[in-house]
This record gives C-alpha cells, structure tokens and sequence, in this order.
C-alpha cells in the first residue's frame, strides 16, 4: 500500500498471524518512536525562537488545514480544489460570532466551526460525491466561489473584503488572554488543538473505516464489488475533513482576530494542495513536512527579498516537481532505502 | 604632514558624528509582489524622494527602512509581518498599508504595539477609529466621493445622477460619499448599478445602456484604474451619451496617472474629483515631479500613491523632530495632531480629532496636450476637505462603543 511509511515485503502465500505481512498489518498503527518528533519540534520551538510564534502559529494552522485535505485527497482520493470552502466556513462561523458579540469562548466557537463546516461539507458532498475526476475538481471549486460570493453579498453581516475587524476572542479557560504582540497562548492553544485533530485523523485512518476510504481510492469498482457503500463512505470523509478544516479555519480567525473573503479564496485552497503535495500525499506527516517547507522558506526568502522571494519557491516546487513525484517524504524514502536499507541488507 | 594630521583629524570627527547621527527605523509593510507590486514600487519612490530632496530635514537623524512584503490581502500575512516588525525588529514607527483588510487586521497590533504607524494608502474610512496610533496621509474613498458630490451639485449644476461601481468596498464607499455629498447639497441619485468586479473587466454595455434610459445629468463611476477605466471611457463613448447630455464623471482613482497615457484618447473629457495628479501646478510637485522624471526615467511619473508615501514619510520625519528621536508612541501621534505640511499636493494637516488628512480636493477634466499625451486640467477646487464619514460619524464611521 503506497500510505505505508514502512516498506512491505512481499506477501506471504499462506496468511498467518506469525508471517512478515500479517505481523506489519498488525503493527502498522502502532506508534513509531520519530512520531513524536514533530511535536518535540514544536515544543522546543516556543522556547527557543519566542520572537516567531506569530508566523509559527500561522504555520501549526496551515498543517491542520492540509491534514484536512490530507484525509479527502490523500486517503479517500476526493480530488478537489475547494477545500477552503470549509477553512472559510470555520472562519466566519467564529468571526461572526465574536464580531456580533454572540458567543466568544474559543473552544466552544471552534466546536460550532466544526459543525458548520460539516453541514456544508455533508450538503456539498451529497451532491457533489456523486461525480469524479475534472468535473468533482470543477464542482468544489464551485462550491467555493459560491460561498465567497455569498459572503460578499451579505455585506453588512461579514464586512465583505474589509472583512470582520478587531474580533474579540474572550481568554483561553477565562485566564489565559489572547495578547496580538506576544503569541504564545495562540501558539500553544493551536497546537493543544492540532494534536487533538492529528490523534483523530490517525485513529481514523488506521481504522477499517479508513482502510476502506483507501480502498476506494485505489479501486472504486472493486470495492463495490465486496460490498462497500462507497458513496456513504466518501460522504462522511469528505464531512470529517471538511469539519477539520473548518476548525483549522476558526483557528485562522481566533489567532488573527480578523477574517475576511481571503479565507474563501482559491489562492487559499490552491496553496494548501500545492503544500500538501510538496510534503506527500496520503502519508499524515506530508502535511507537516511540505507546510514547514513551503511556510518557512516563503518566510524568511520574503525577509531578505521582499521583491523576489517568489523566484526561490517557484524553484523548489519546479525541483519537487521534477526530482520528487510522492513529495518531499517520498524522496526522503527513496534515499533512506537507497543508503540505509540496502547496505543494511548486503 | 600637518595636513594629513587634519584630514585624519576632519575624518576622524566625520566618522564620529555619523557614529552619534541614531538611527530610526521604519517598518514599511507593502505588497511588494502581485498586483499590488506597482503601488509597492510607486509608495518605495515617494519615500525615498522624501529623504533625498529633504535631507536637511532629516538630520541629524538617519531613517532607515526596513521592507516587508505583505503579500496576498488576507490581513494575514500584513499581520505577522506587523508584528516582527515591532517585537524582533524593535521599529520606531510604522509605514505602508495598501490595501485595507491589511491595515485593519494590523489594527490590534498597532494599539498593543503603541508605535506610532502612518497609512500611506489604504482608504476605507473607519480604518482610523482602530487604533489610536494610526495616521494617515493617503485619503479615504470619502475624500474625493463626498467632495464630487458636491462639486456635482454646485459646480455641474446637476439636478439627477446614476451611479456604477465596481461591487468591492472601495466602490461601495465611493457611491455612499458620493451620494451623501451630492444629496446634501440638492441632487439626488437616481439609481445605483453595480458593475461587475475589480478582477475582470466586464462589458459594460448594459450598466451603461441602462443608465443612458434614466436620462439622468451625470453619470458617476468609480472602478478600478486602468483597463476597466479605458473600457468604461470607450461604453460611454460608444453609447453616444456625451451627445445625449450625461457628463461621466467619478473619482481621481480611474485616471491615476500611471495608467492615464495607456487610456488614450477615449479618456479626453473625463471629469474626476481627487487630490492629486502629476500635473497640479504648484512650486512644490514642480520640484517633486521634476525630481522623480531624472531619477525614474522621463517616462515614468508619480501619482497619488506615490504622494500618500512622500507625505507619510514627512510626517515620520515630523515626528522624529518633534520627539527628538525618541519616538515614544503617543508623543510622535501627538506632535502630528494639527501638523502642517506643504505637500506637491498642495497644503495638508492632520485633523486632531481623527488623525486622518484634511486636503484640497480638484476637479479636473482630461486633455489633450501640445505634447500629444493626455494632462489633467484643473476646473476647481475644494479648499481643505475632510473625512466626511467620520466627520459625520456615518454607518461603520461612528465610534465603536
């Protein structure tokens, strides 16, 4: 199975419990210990680079923002070009809350981002599940444009492109406030999230639930075939991610304080796909490896020239492109089989 | 010898006073890539006019810029680059904003950072309610919308009016000042269209056609600079609506005047309402643009963005001044409260009470020069014209309670 971080060797002609294949399907969802490393990353990133937590925060919303496309495109192989219906979704729902002074506890606001975005992820996805390839791509885009041009018409509620300003986030457990200058409880509160999602979205996916959307992406017609309600099944993926993004969109909000059309835009849904396939499709960590790449040399190529930062990550995607077709974690396997695997093997 | 003593003795002291000239440093926060990237280099020129042509003003401080692309206009990234800015960067005042959401988004960070920080272009009206550091010196939509309206009223002699807009804010806010302005003073508009986006230019046909049935006296349009500017002049054209009696006016925003040589000669006759065009005569935008055809290239030309960032810059430097480098937020906003400037514009203060610009306002009708290009000849003027929507605390302009 292409998802497999771990090569699999080749299947046995009798299954049992006690042979190589049996024993990594068994172990495939057991944790590995370079899992944690991201999140030690994380941890040790708010102590030693306190200046940078404003773009680090940017940077942990993006990764849940992929993971949620990560989890239609990657595993359940919904091709779609829309996903920031949803993150904009998230990002209203909070905005608009907070900004009419209707509820601004964070936590709860984000659980009614994620309700939001699943009810347009679930209506959506009714109609739109029912077709594939260019015409599913064109409709998500659809989709997208649709609620932006919504939310530019409902002028007077959203702020249109002006967007939503100052919104007031009410603290963190009604202690911990949300200071613009200094983002550290933003930091740590999105990635507390991330790692709420991230747990879901693994479990999920390692399920049989999650087997079967993988199934149905290598080979819709044989999963019929065994039985599969694959149209159920593509539904409630594509309602799940669009949940998550929707959260990702919230948090987008909460951190800014600000919301405006952008979060509905195609540059939006265009860069997290460009993101997501830099890191890996269909692999989890993608998100994380190709957001960091992506975020962190657009960054700090801005920094040094703000005129032509775009040469140098034009670059990048044209060298992944070319050099890397499964991402950058495709390529970093490519190269730990090549140096490590097979001289462990002579 | 003696004499090499005193050149080391003259270098020496050269050295030692460049050592004690402080240094300010100005976060400038501008979208130097994508479409924005024009009003980017146009807003870089005007700063650094300023500082060549006013170097005496300067001293003995030195003004270093520290650029910063804000990107896409999510408000987003402006964000986090307002906020290096200020907590990495340790800047002594901030510059730039040229598109709203960016400026807005920015607004809780300008309070928290109490910086002093001056908009240079962005004009939607309410932006300086946000944070009591910002200043601005560009303009908002109200400005030239409101003063139109009037000019409308009393110097067109219009009774009807119809309105279309690019359905964006800026847009909105031009059809509101105008309407206001143009009400207030006896006219009233008829009917408002609005015409496609600022993306794509759409054919403006219909709008047109259906503004020429309403017979109304003028026909005011605000898009966005450029093609879809070239594309309402040739409709209007095209409709014969001159002859039937409609004058296309709008705001100074649709012949900026980077963009007016390109409208070519379906642009002659156009009467717009705005601050500042490269051809407004006075001593101090003769120096100005004359300054800026030897440094850019006898082609090139300033516009209005280009004056928003030269004043923007004067009203740093002002504050440096008046701080005596120091820079302490409330100190540097209150030593611009009422200041004066002679700008190529014309004279501007800031109003005290809004921390927004108080400016001339001119009426100008395109023609065609002896040289062949296009110039904007000024017909009239409006003395010392405020943010009317704060001024009347209308709609999302009324203070916050």
């Amino acid at each position: 199975m292409s998802t497999e971080a771990v090569p699999l060797p080749p299947v046995a002609a009798t299954p049992g419990l006690d042979q190589p294949a049996a024993r990594v399907l068994m172990w495939r969802h057991h944790l590995r210990w370079w899992e944690a490393l991201p999140w030690l990353a994380a941890v040790a990133f708010y102590f030693i680079f306190p200046d940078y937590l404003g773009f680090a925060t940017a940077l942990l919303v993006t990764i849940l923002f992929a993971l949620s496309l990560d989890l239609a495109l990657g595993y359940a192989g919904i091709i779609t070009l829309g996903h920031a219906a949803f993150f904009g979704a998230g990002a209203y729902t909070v905005g608009l809350l907070a900004f009419h002074g209707i509820w601004t506890e964070p936590i709860t606001s984000l659980a009614l981002a994620a309700l939001a975005a699943a009810v347009i992820g679930f209506a959506s996805g009714v109609v739109l599940l029912r077709t594939q390839g260019l015409t599913l791509l064109m409709l998500t885009l659809c989709t997208m444009a649709l609620l932006q041009e919504a939310a530019n018409m409902a002028h007077d509620y959203t702020g249109g492109f002006d967007g939503l300003p100052s919104l007031d986030i009410a603290p963190l457990f009604g202690f911990f406030e949300f200071n613009p200058l200094y983002a550290d409880t933003q930091y740590l509160y999105t990635l507390a999230i991330l790692l709420v999602c991230f747990i879901f979205i693994r479990t999920l996916v390692y399920s049989p639930f999650g087997q079967s959307l993988t199934g149905i992406r290598e080979n819709p017609l044989r999963m019929h075939a065994v039985g599969a309600p694959v149209r159920r099944r593509l539904i409630i993926c594509y309602t799940i991610s669009g949940a998550i993004a929707g959260v990702a969109g919230g948090l987008w909000a909460q951190t800014n304080a600000y919301v405006n059309l952008s979060a509905l835009d195609l540059d939006r849904a265009a860069t997290v796909l460009i993101i997501l396939i830099l890191g890996g499709y269909g692999r989890l960590y993608g998100a994380f490896v190709g957001a960091a790449a992506y975020l962190a040399l657009e960054h700090f190529l801005a920094r040094i020239y703000p005129t032509a930062w775009q040469l140098g990550l034009g670059l990048l995607l044209v060298i992944v492109a070319l050099y890397a077709r499964n991402g950058l974690l495709g390529l970093g396997e490519v190269l730990w089989q090549r140096y490590f695997v097979r001289r462990a093997a002579t | 010898m003696s004499k090499r003593l005193i050149a080391a003795v003259a270098a020496l002291s050269i050295s030692g006073s460049a050592a004690l000239a402080q240094e300010i440093k100005v976060g400038v926060v501008l979208p130097y890539t994508g479409i924005g990237a024009e009003f980017a280099r146009q807003m870089d020129r005007g700063m650094e006019l300023y500082l060549k042509l006013n170097a005496d003003q300067v001293k003995p401080y030195t003004i270093t810029l520290i650029k910063r692309d804000s990107k896409a206009p999510s408000g987003a990234e402006a964000k986090v680059a307002v906020q290096e800015l200020l907590t990495q960067d340790k800047v002594d005042a901030l510059a730039g904003w040229v598109y709203s959401p960016d400026a807005i988004a920015s607004a809780p960070l300008i309070t928290a950072g109490k910086k002093l920080a001056v908009i240079m272009n962005a004009g939607t009206a309410f932006i300086t309610n946000l944070a009591p550091d910002f200043v601005r010196t560009s303009f908002s939509m109200w400005h030239a919308g409101y003063a139109l309206g009037v000019a409308s009223a009393k110097t067109l002699h219009a009774k009807t009016a119809v309105v279309a807009y690019s359905d964006f804010p800026p847009g909105k806010d031009s059809l509101d000042a105008f309407k206001a302005g143009f009400e207030a003073n006896g006219g009233k508009v008829i009917d408002a269209i609005p015409a496609g986006g600022p993306g794509a230019v759409p054919d403006f046909t219909p709008f047109f056609q259906r503004a020429k049935d309403e017979k109304p006296d003028v026909l005011f349009v605000f898009v966005p600079a450029g093609d879809h500017a070239v594309a309402v002049a040739k409709t209007y054209g095209a409709l014969g609506m001159r002859a039937a009696g409609i004058k296309l006016i709008g705001p100074g925003d649709i012949t900026q005047d980077i963009k007016l040589q390109a409208m070519g000669d379906a642009a002659i006759g156009l009467i717009t309402m705005h601050h500042y065009n490269a051809d407004l005569d006075n001593p101090q935008n003769k120096r100005f643009v004359a300054a800026w055809r030897k440094d850019y290239g006898a082609d090139s030309t300033p516009d209005f963005t280009a004056v928003g960032a030269y004043d923007g810059m004067a009203a740093i430097v002002h504050a440096v001044q008046a701080t005596k480098g120091k820079m302490d937020g409330d100190a540097a906003v209150k030593s611009l409260l009422g200041w004066k400037f002679d700008s190529p514009q014309g004279p501007i203060t800031i109003d005290p009470e809004t921390r927004d610009i108080v400016m001339n306002e001119y009426l100008a009708e395109v023609v065609k020069g002896p040289d062949g290009k296009l110039h904007q000849k000024v017909i009239g003027q409006i003395d010392r014209v405020k943010d009317e929507c704060k001024a009347q605390a209308i709609g999302p302009c009324a203070p916050k309670k």
